[in-house]
This record gives structure tokens, C-alpha cells and sequence, in this order.
């Protein structure tokens, strides 16, 4: 990689090698910006870690001890088995019903140039470009209406509404990369719909699909605002919990919350780990590639 | 229906009369059974996104009391109510701005392919994926006033008394910076990738300095893309609602235009209101969406030469 960066460098050189090493300061300074950012978010990701693990803290560089038990106490006094239970139930049924409704969209959307195309195509972009809680608290109240709000199944709609079309968006480039004369083999050979679906696109996109589904998964799991407004006592998520927590700060010991923050971050960065085995990291943020 | 029609009446009757039948020239058209297969997708976003939204709309001109138009007239005569698109607007446009030009050096610095480059954007994904539930419990230990940041600054003696960073502006100010400029950063790296180098280097042969050549080769063709960019962001943050009420003031300094319509619909249960706060939200981001892109109307589109 570093071999290939220099060298076209070095290649367009004919004004003497400047591209090289350009303006030392200007590189320096760069590097500081990035340095401190990051400097900053571990020094702030440290201190919700070394709080949770503390005996007492207060106005000292370090934590006066450490102790685990703020853990066990946490664990009790959120339930936070129950929670994580209502989170992974959440987050299983959005990924598989995300995937079962976006990929044949996608798949029509990808294959197929008809009238009124463009408008369908902005109906699914739409959801990703509004933030949720633009559309959440209209979303919540109309699921209020149906009494669905306060249950797992009106949690479980709410997240479905920005995680079908970004399956849709994340689906349609693996699907044009199949060459449809595959498909239409294997129509000549007699294969059906479903037999085709099944046997001929199902195999060959698993790598799309696995792709859509940890990132859903993913965003899922951090979704706070459309789980905090549909969300009603035991159908809150991980960060639901967690915001409810921090804001409705009680008696609780601060440590348990943060003990409560340590395991949310911990599962997160589990599933960052998994999911960046199987996709880029700009696939994580680039909720539209604006075209 | 023609497409229940078995497809061997179709051709025949195509092949008798000579004309391509119904379902032929639908399918030239791209019209088939394929189509039925956008149908889940379509009736569910129709029914928890599209309804839901006119029913907001239609919810916020029947107010509880008053005439039609009587939620609005509340909003904007109120000042509490009112002032919080000022606020949502002070604290959203300069974190999308700070975001997007802060990124742009450091992208351009970085656009080119080095070792460490993917471990550089996997750690920029972290923050992002942290969300800002976690970052804000993080703010309220770090910049609190017996926080490493003021310890430091008092140790160093660079202040007297601790600084209040958070519970106040700043506080939701660092939040949207920490998440918002991953987000920014990450954006403005892949518009930059998109660029075609042999542009620069054209421009180098003939002469241009690192200055000239960002001012007239890249700045314009990434222009189009740093729009975009900067309405994502500004979309981010002008949404803020949990760490508006984690690390900010949530009744006075950071009463966001959110908190006001979560306090209305759902604290309140005032659902006509707290759509109508939604549906001024929605526009206020549109009008500013339309200003920025309406700006970029004005600029060079075209081919970047690139992938992107």
C-alpha cells in the first residue's frame, strides 16, 4: 500500500519532487488534529471504564481502588439480563424481517426500469436522510393510536422503518454485479421464482446479505431515539436503559451506570469487531452515496 | 389481470394477430411480475412512513383547542417555543460547519492510499457507533469539574476555578463534534478518493503549487460533495435529542426545537402540538437543505473523473 501511494509521487514529478513530503508543518498539524481527537475519545471512553471498576473517585488523577461489584450491582438493579434478552429478540427480528421485505425490493428495484421508478427509489432514500426523531414522533404517536407503542412489537416496526431501505441501498449494488443471463439459464432449464431465488440468487448473495444484516444489526442495537419513543417498561432496549439511567439520574450509585454504559459499549464494539470482518467502515456511515 | 394470463395464450395470441399483446409491451416497458415483488416494501413504507407523516400533518392543524392554524400560532407566539430554532440552528450549523471544514485538510491530507489507512477509519467508526447515549455519560465524567480536563488545566494553573464544560452549550457542542466529525470526515474522505489524481498531477506538470492546485482543481469538483456533506451533518445535529438532554440544559441553553416536541407530545400528550413542532422541525431542516443545495446548483457539475 505505501509502496503504491509514492510511487505515482513520484512518477508525476517533473517540478521537482514536491509531492513527496509537502509542507512539514501543514503534515504536522494534521496529524495534532487527529492525534488530539482521538486522545480525547479514549481518555473519554477510559474514564466511564475506570469509573465503573472504582471504589470511590473523586478529584484524584486515578480511582482511590478498584472493585468489581459495581457490575453485579448493576446487573441486578437494571435487570439487565431481561434487558439484553428484549434487546437481542429486537435486534433478531429486525435483521430477518429487514432482510426478508429489502432484499426483493432491492432486487426489482435493481433489475427492472419501469415508469415511476425514481419516485419509489426516493420513497426508500427518504428514511435514511431524516433523522428518526423527525419521523419518530409522528411514527409514535400514530403506533400509540393502535396501541402497538409500548410493546416489543411497536419497538420492533419503529426500527424496521430506517433499516428496510438501507437493506434496499445496501442490496442493489451486490445484485447488479450478478450477471442475469445466470438467471435465465437457469429459467431455461425450468427453474421456478422461489426455485431461483432459493438456489441461484440466495447462494450468491450471501455475502450482500450478511453484510445488510450485521449492519442493520448494528444500527439497531445503537438506535436510541425511535426505541426511546415507542419503548414502554419491558420492552426498552440496552440504550434506552442506559439514557433512562443517565437522565432519571436517583440514588443509585453513579458507578452502576457506568458499569451499565461499559457493558453497552462492550457489546457494541463486539459487534463492530464482527461486522467490520464483513464490511468497510465507511459502509457504517454512508447512509446515502449521494449521486 | 394480464399477469395471471398463461404465458402460452399470450405469445399465441401475439403470434396470431401480429401484435406484441398487453403483457409484451408492458414487459418493454419493464413492467412485470418482478414488479410484485417491490410490493412488501412499498405498502410497509407507505403504511409506517408515509402515513404516519400526513397524519402528523393532518393531526397538526387539528389542535386540542383553537382554530386550524392555532398549534402554529402557540409556537412561534410563544418565545420559550419559538426560540428554540434559534437554538437548534446556533448549535447545529456552526458543529456541521466546524465538521465539514475541519475534515476537509485532514481528508485531503489522507486521500491517499498508506498503510493504516483502514485502521485510521475503523477507529473514526467507533465514536459514531457508540452512539450518543454513551458519549455524553463519557462528557459528563470528562470535562465535569473533577475531570481530567480541568485537572489538568487547574494543575497547569491555567485556570483559577473549574470550567463548566458540560451541562450547558459546550457540552452538547463536543458531543455533536465527537460523532459529527467521524461522520463528516469519513464523508469528505470518499468524495476525495472519487477524484480522479491525474488531475492534480496535470496541474502539477504545468506548474501549480499545492495551494493552486487545491483552489482550482480539487476545491471545485469536491465543492458538489462537501454540500452534501455538510446537509448530512447539519441533519445530525439539528436532530440532537439525547445528549441535548444528557450534557446540555435541556430547559434553557439546549432547549432544542426535539425536546420541545418530545415535552409536547409525550410528556404533555399534546400529540397535535408535538406534531406540529415536528412538522416546523422537518421544514426548518428542509428550508436550510434547500438554501445549501440551491448554492450548489450554482457550481461545476460533472464527471470527477473518478469512481465517485
Amino acid at each position: 500500500m505505501a509502496a503504491t501511494a509514492s510511487a505515482p509521487a513520484s512518477v508525476a514529478a517533473p517540478p521537482p519532487r514536491r509531492r513527496v513530503r509537502p509542507t512539514g508543518l501543514g503534515g504536522w498539524l494534521v496529524w495534532a488534529l487527529v492525534a488530539f481527537f482521538f486522545i480525547n475519545l479514549f481518555a473519554l471512553i477510559a474514564t466511564v471504564v475506570l469509573d465503573s471498576v472504582a471504589t470511590t473517585w473523586f478529584g484524584s488523577w486515578l480511582p482511590d481502588g478498584f472493585t468489581p461489584h459495581w457490575y453485579g450491582d448493576a446487573w441486578q438493579d437494571f435487570n439487565l439480563t431481561d434487558v439484553l434478552i428484549v434487546t437481542a429478540q429486537v435486534a433478531a427480528v429486525v435483521v430477518a424481517v429487514s432482510i426478508l421485505i429489502g432484499v426483493p425490493t432491492a432486487y426489482a428495484l435493481a433489475r427492472r426500469n419501469f415508469p415511476g421508478k425514481r419516485l419509489v427509489s426516493l420513497l426508500f432514500l427518504l428514511p435514511i436522510l431524516i433523522p428518526p426523531i423527525t419521523y419518530g414522533i409522528p411514527l409514535a404517536t400514530v403506533l400509540y393510536k393502535y396501541q402497538l407503542a409500548g410493546s416489543l412489537t411497536g419497538v420492533i416496526l419503529a426500527n424496521l422503518v430506517p433499516t428496510v431501505p438501507f437493506v434496499v441501498l445496501v442490496m442493489i449494488p451486490f445484485i447488479e454485479q450478478i450477471d442475469p443471463k445466470i438467471e435465465a439459464a437457469a429459467r431455461m432449464c425450468g427453474a421456478g421464482t422461489s426455485t431461483i431465488f432459493l438456489r441461484i440468487l440466495g447462494p450468491l448473495l450471501v455475502p450482500g446479505i450478511l453484510a445488510a444484516a450485521i449492519l442493520v444489526l448494528v444500527r439497531t442495537v445503537g438506535m436510541f431515539e425511535l426505541t426511546f419513543l415507542t419503548a414502554g417498561p419491558g420492552s426498552a432496549t440496552l440504550v434506552v436503559v442506559l439514557y433512562d439511567a443517565v437522565f432519571g439520574a436517583g440514588i443509585r450509585a453513579p458507578q452502576t451506570v457506568d458499569a451499565m454504559a461499559v457493558v453497552y459499549t462492550a457489546s457494541m464494539l463486539v459487534l463492530l469487531l464482527i461486522a467490520l470482518r464483513f464490511v468497510n467502515p465507511t459502509q457504517l456511515v454512508a447512509r446515502v452515496d449521494a449521486r | 389481470m394480464t399477469a395471471t394470463t398463461p404465458p402460452g395464450t399470450a405469445t399465441g395470441a401475439a403470434a396470431r394477430t401480429g401484435q406484441p399483446s398487453m403483457r409484451q409491451r408492458l414487459a418493454e416497458r419493464g413492467i412485470d411480475r418482478v414488479l410484485l415483488l417491490l410490493l412488501p416494501g412499498v405498502v410497509f413504507l407507505l403504511l409506517l412512513f408515509i402515513y404516519p407523516f400526513l397524519y402528523g400533518l393532518q393531526l397538526s392543524f387539528a389542535p386540542i383547542q383553537g382554530g386550524l392554524l392555532s398549534n402554529y400560532e402557540t409556537f412561534f407566539s410563544d418565545p420559550y417555543l419559538r426560540d428554540t430554532i434559534l437554538i437548534t440552528l446556533g448549535l447545529g450549523v456552526p458543529a456541521a460547519l466546524l465538521n465539514v471544514l475541519v475534515s476537509v485538510p485532514i481528508a485531503y491530507r489522507m486521500r491517499g492510499a498508506y498503510r493504516g489507512k483502514r485502521t485510521l477509519t475503523t477507529l473514526l467508526v467507533v465514536p459514531i457507533t457508540l452512539g450518543t447515549v454513551l458519549t455524553a455519560e463519557g462528557l459528563i465524567l470528562y470535562l465535569g469539574p473533577s475531570g481530567w480536563v480541568n485537572k489538568l488545566l487547574l494543575d497547569f494553573h491555567l485556570v483559577q476555578e473549574p470550567v463548566s464544560l458540560v451541562h450547558n452549550y459546550w457540552g452538547v457542542f463536543f458531543s455533536l463534534v465527537i460523532t459529527g466529525f467521524p461522520f463528516a470526515f469519513l464523508l469528505v474522505l470518499s468524495y476525495l478518493s472519487g477524484i480522479d489524481p491525474n488531475l492534480e498531477k496535470a496541474a502539477a506538470i504545468m506548474g501549480a503549487g499545492w495551494r493552486q492546485r487545491f483552489r482550482y482543481i480539487t476545491l471545485p469538483l469536491l465543492a458538489p460533495g462537501l454540500a452534501i456533506t455538510f446537509c448530512l451533518s447539519f441533519v445530525l445535529a439539528f436532530s440532537v435529542f439525547p445528549s441535548a438532554n444528557l450534557v446540555g440544559d435541556p430547559a434553557g441553553s439546549t432547549h432544542v426545537i426535539s425536546i420541545a416536541a418530545f415535552h409536547a407530545a409525550f410528556e404533555q400528550f399534546d400529540y397535535p402540538m408535538g406534531s406540529a413542532i415536528a412538522m416546523i422541525m422537518g421544514a426548518v431542516m428542509l428550508g436550510v437543505i434547500a438554501i445549501v443545495l440551491g448554492w450548489r446548483g450554482t457550481l461545476y457539475r460533472g464527471a470527477t473523473g473518478g469512481k465517485g
